[in-house]
């Protein structure tokens, strides 16, 4: 056979490349061996070769926890797509991991699918500590028993042929492996490291390029499954940020001069970013010695000028529960951006939840009627910052924008934003007030009032915190007190009568509605989708603005045999022993819902700190259609 | 002669206030009450000053001090308890145009509004910080406060208060960037104009202590100093207050302090009998943070959109063969 005359070592031939729709991958580490940036870059690579993409950074709750622990599981995870994807998915295909402890944390929460692939650094085989010896035989073992395919792979030890130190450089050593084994141009990922490491030395690019080099070769050379995800290059230029990135950018292209903030996590890499750009465009971040400071920073920013921001997360955002009062009582326009994660207290700091929506809604003592909106998309983070601000400066109101953790670390690309000169503020206002006018000339059926700016001649007086007449006076008088409550809230009316109602996923009726809001809309509609698939008469309904809500919400529903929600925060489980009708507490939209169309909603919640997967919300919603 | 003219028709079109454009409503504070003399006092500093109203805020908190802002006939703004501050610090960034008082009590910088005071002294945002200590809560009914002197039988304190009193001008002096600490009492309006005048001419964060009287529930607190003239120390130098034959005559207990010294600033601060009056320390050459953070910059639309498209490149998957257009 003419076969025997090549001289090639392996005898084994070229694996066949399977085509895939999409796949999930995940790369997990210790804290700080880079599997992030690893799962980051993979993300960037699949969506410029024209793939849709979503990532999830898989973060431990602790900034340095203990090597090789189950609890320290650090990483990415990519899911990658022959069209657009919307949410994490379910569960994993492949997983790349440093130790196998990073490892059986994530097969404990139930993150693999059964007999997935994975990828794991042998290197602890070898280990000095017959401890950790033994626990790595163990675990490779068991997982084989198991059914997953346990891939072995010399990555220390390649990785030291290039570099003396592969805890810093294993990581591209992966990418170059993954990039083999899901054929994505070689050529994209040089370039990606480029912008990775394009503020460090040249040198340091190099090093990584022949990394990702010898991990693309080294799988090539030594593995025998290849997949591909067709993938249609854009015709578009596309943005490929994360959600805390697109709410910062929001903000710079919102017009706002001023952002007040103090570090919290997870919004603080809103402020990160915006430290860095937003003050080379004239803009400027102030860190504020606590919460309440930023808030009242802002507020005073937004009297004085343009409306400002202020961005926190659950704990900072009950702090500046006051001063948001103020600015409602004051009339003042303030956008305030709420990065949610668990709580209550200081709850869970990296994970995701949508448990403000009441606290966003109500909170504040007495009646303070403000604006909430929440972004359900990456791109959404961005459009909503700038929708909020002109809301804000156009009725005078506290504008609320509800992210979360999920948001503020996922990636997806969305069509490059084209600039628009409305999406500015308009310059401050100091012209002479005309005379006769009044500070808080309330508009008898909108509520609405000019706002004085201090330099407007003529506008002089007394903004006041307490109840006040159309003189910013205070009021003795009881009718007074009512007739500045009902003109704030008559604002909210006003908005609402400029909502278009949202639009429905699915038929406009059916069986079930499911209704959601935030981030959990990808996963939602993904699982509404696979149902219609199956035949099922479900439709979703996803809502921007919380308060005021669109008119003919009722009217939809009343299309639907059955109505529920979706949501990432508490609700009572209705088979709960002690749990009945009457004591059943609901998830915070179906609260909502309840209470103004009087329809009988129900909820499902789940609260695990982690994004919603579609697979677990189609169980759900079958569940729902039968029962 | 000519120059004369000229001088003269400029100034027909220059704006002059009179005191009774800068009084607001009726104070409503109790006949006696020390706050009087401060409102009147910044009314004349704006008069003499030919403040513009518009162009002039007065931001307070909440309690007696804080009804301030509604006397006077400029914008104000009477926020939220110990929140007067940082708001100040929000409108000063946002305009720094805007001539900024702060008007404040013991209890809401001293106490609920402690943090903001410390930090605010760390800004040293250019604005006049007036705080109107009384040593007690009024607008709440006799609570002591954190000035109030130990032993002082109130309403949450019915046996005598436990703690010692906090000291606001050593608290003052002790951090980082102060650059203005001066002291007066209510009862020598003359030397409470000298001395707000001096603060307001500074560029920085001038922070002013008034010694003021609650005719209401602390009528004797400062009857000593009152009735002798020796408790009171007045600071004097060519570059802090400068005393009037009038004033050099009754008070005779003076000592003349380098504001400059800081040291000696601070050792005089913890005097608490005599109580010393004037100009404790002032270094004009501590930055203001507006002008560290470039405040007031004009910003076009196209100096936006330029910003943000560069951002937007960085982030950017362009389709095949467009990208080296772009860049």
């Amino acid at each position: 056979m003419s076969e025997t005359l090549v001289r090639e070592a392996p005898a084994r031939a070229k694996p066949r490349t399977l085509k895939l729709d999409e796949t999930i991958v995940e790369i997990v580490s210790d804290s700080g061996e880079g599997a992030q940036r690893c799962g980051q870059s993979l993300g960037a690579i699949a969506a410029k070769s024209g793939n849709g993409v979503w990532t999830v950074e898989i973060i431990p709750a602790e900034i340095q926890p203990p090597a090789r622990s189950v609890a320290g599981a650090s990483g990415n995870r990519v899911r990658i797509g022959a069209r657009a994807i919307t949410n994490g998915g379910d569960e994993a295909d492949l997983v790349v991991a440093f130790n196998e402890q990073v490892l059986l944390g994530r097969v404990r929460a139930g993150e693999l699918k059964p007999g997935c692939i994975i990828l794991l650094e042998n290197m602890w085989a070898n280990d000095r500590n017959p401890a950790i010896v033994q626990s790595y035989t163990k675990t490779c073992e068991e997982l084989r028993k198991a059914g997953y395919r346990v891939v072995e792979i010399p990555m220390e030890q390649e990785c030291r042929k290039l570099v003396t130190d592969p805890r810093r450089g294993k990581n591209m050593f992966a990418l170059g492996m993954l990039c083999s084994i899901y054929s994505l141009d070689l050529d994209l990922a040089r370039e990606q490291i480029a912008i990775t490491f394009g503020k460090k030395d040249k040198s340091v690019i190099q090093i990584n390029t022949e990394l990702l080099e010898a991990g693309w070769n080294w799988a090539d050379a030594n593995l025998d499954f290849r997949y591909s995800i067709p993938a249609v290059r854009a015709t578009e230029p596309k943005l490929v940020i994360n959600g805390n990135t697109a709410l910062a950018l929001g903000v710079l292209a919102s017009g706002m001069d001023i952002c007040a903030m103090y570090p919290i996590t997870p919004a603080t890499s809103v402020s990160h970013y915006l430290s860095d750009v937003f003050e080379r465009v004239g803009g400027l971040v102030h860190q504020a010695e606590d919460e309440i400071a930023a808030c009242a920073f802002a507020v005073g920013a937004s009297y004085a000028g343009k409306c400002s921001v202020t961005v926190t997360s659950g704990p900072g955002y009950s702090l500046k529960q006051e001063g948001i009062g103020l600015a409602v009582m004051a009339e003042i326009p303030m956008v305030v951006i709420n990065v949610q994660r668990g709580g209550p207290s200081t709850g869970q700091p990296t994970k995701g939840e949508q448990g403000d929506l009441l606290t966003a809604v109500f909170g504040s003592h007495g009646d303070a009627p403000k604006v909430v909106m929440a972004a359900s998309s990456i791109e959404d983070c961005f459009y909503s910052v700038i929708t909020a601000r002109k809301i804000a400066e156009a009725f005078n109101m506290v504008v609320v924008v509800l992210s979360d953790a999920n948001l503020a670390t996922g990636q997806q690309p969305f069509p490059r934003p084209k600039f628009s000169e409305t999406w500015l503020a308009p310059p401050v206002d100091q012209n002479a007030v005309a005379k006769g006018a009044k500070p808080y000339d309330w508009d008898k059926v909108t509520g609405l009032a000019q706002r004085f700016i201090p330099g407007q001649p003529g506008g002089m007086h007394t903004l006041t915190g307490l109840a006040h007449d159309r003189d910013s006076h205070v009021a003795y008088d009881p009718l007074i007190n009512e007739e500045g409550l009902r003109h704030r809230s008559l604002k909210l009316a006003a908005l609402q009568k400029t909502l278009k109602p949202p639009k429905l996923f699915g038929d406009d009726s059916g069986d079930l509605l499911v209704i959601g809001w935030g981030s959990t809309k990808g996963a939602i509609e993904e699982a509404v989708e696979r149902l219609r698939r199956e035949g099922a008469k479900v439709s979703a309904l996803h809502l921007q603005f919380l308060q005021p809500m669109a008119s003919g919400l009722k009217e939809i529903m009343q299309r639907f045999g059955k109505v529920m929600t979706v949501e990432s925060n508490w609700s009572d489980d209705p088979n709960d022993e002690i749990i009945d009708a009457e004591n059943r507490r609901y998830s915070s939209l179906a609260i909502m819902l309840r209470s103004r169309t009087l329809i009988d909603i129900d909820c499902w919640s789940e609260v695990r700190g982690r994004p919603i997967k579609p697979g677990v919300v189609v169980d759900v919603l079958r569940a729902k259609l039968k029962g | 002669m000519m120059l004369d003219t000229t001088q003269c028709l400029l100034r027909l079109y220059e704006e002059h206030h009179e005191l009774e454009d800068y009084q607001g409503g009726v104070p409503r504070w109790c006949t006696g009450c020390g706050d009087n003399a401060i409102l009147t006092a910044m009314q004349r500093l704006c008069r003499d000053n030919d403040l513009k109203p518009e162009k002039t805020v007065f931001v307070s908190g909440i309690g007696c001090s804080s009804r301030l802002p509604h006397y006077m006939r400029t914008y104000g703004f009477h926020g939220i308890h110990g929140r007067a501050l940082p708001v100040a610090e929000g409108i000063k960034m946002a305009r720094p145009d805007l001539n900024v008082f702060v008007n404040t009590g013991d209890g809401d910088c001293c106490s609920i509004g402690a943090a903001h005071w410390i930090h605010g002294i760390r800004y040293n945002m250019n604005m006049t910080v007036v705080l109107h200590d009384n040593h007690v809560y009024g607008l709440t009914k006799k609570q002591a406060s954190p000035t109030s002197p130990r032993g002082l039988k109130s309403n949450t304190t019915p046996r005598g208060s436990a703690l010692d009193a906090l000291n606001p001008l050593t608290v003052t002096l002790g951090v980082q960037n102060v650059s203005f600490v001066a002291q007066a009492v209510d009862w020598i309006p003359e030397v409470l104009y000298e001395i707000l005048t001096a603060a307001f001419n500074h560029r920085g964060f001038s922070f002013v202590r008034v010694m003021q009287r609650c005719p209401e529930f602390l009528p004797k607190m400062f009857d000593p100093w009152l009735q002798n003239p020796q408790k009171t120390l007045l600071l004097t130098h060519p570059n802090g207050l400068k005393l009037s034959a009038n004033m050099a005559k009754v008070y005779k207990n003076q000592q003349e302090h380098d504001p400059l010294d800081i040291d000696k600033a601070r050792s005089i601060a913890s005097i608490e009998d005599p109580i010393p009056v004037g100009i404790l320390y002032q270094n004009p050459e501590v930055p203001c943070y507006e002008d560290l953070r470039n405040a007031g910059q004009l910003r076009t639309a196209d100096y936006i959109r330029a910003g943000l498209e560069a951002e937007f490149d960085k982030f950017t998957v362009w389709p095949a063969g467009e990208e080296r257009a772009s860049a």
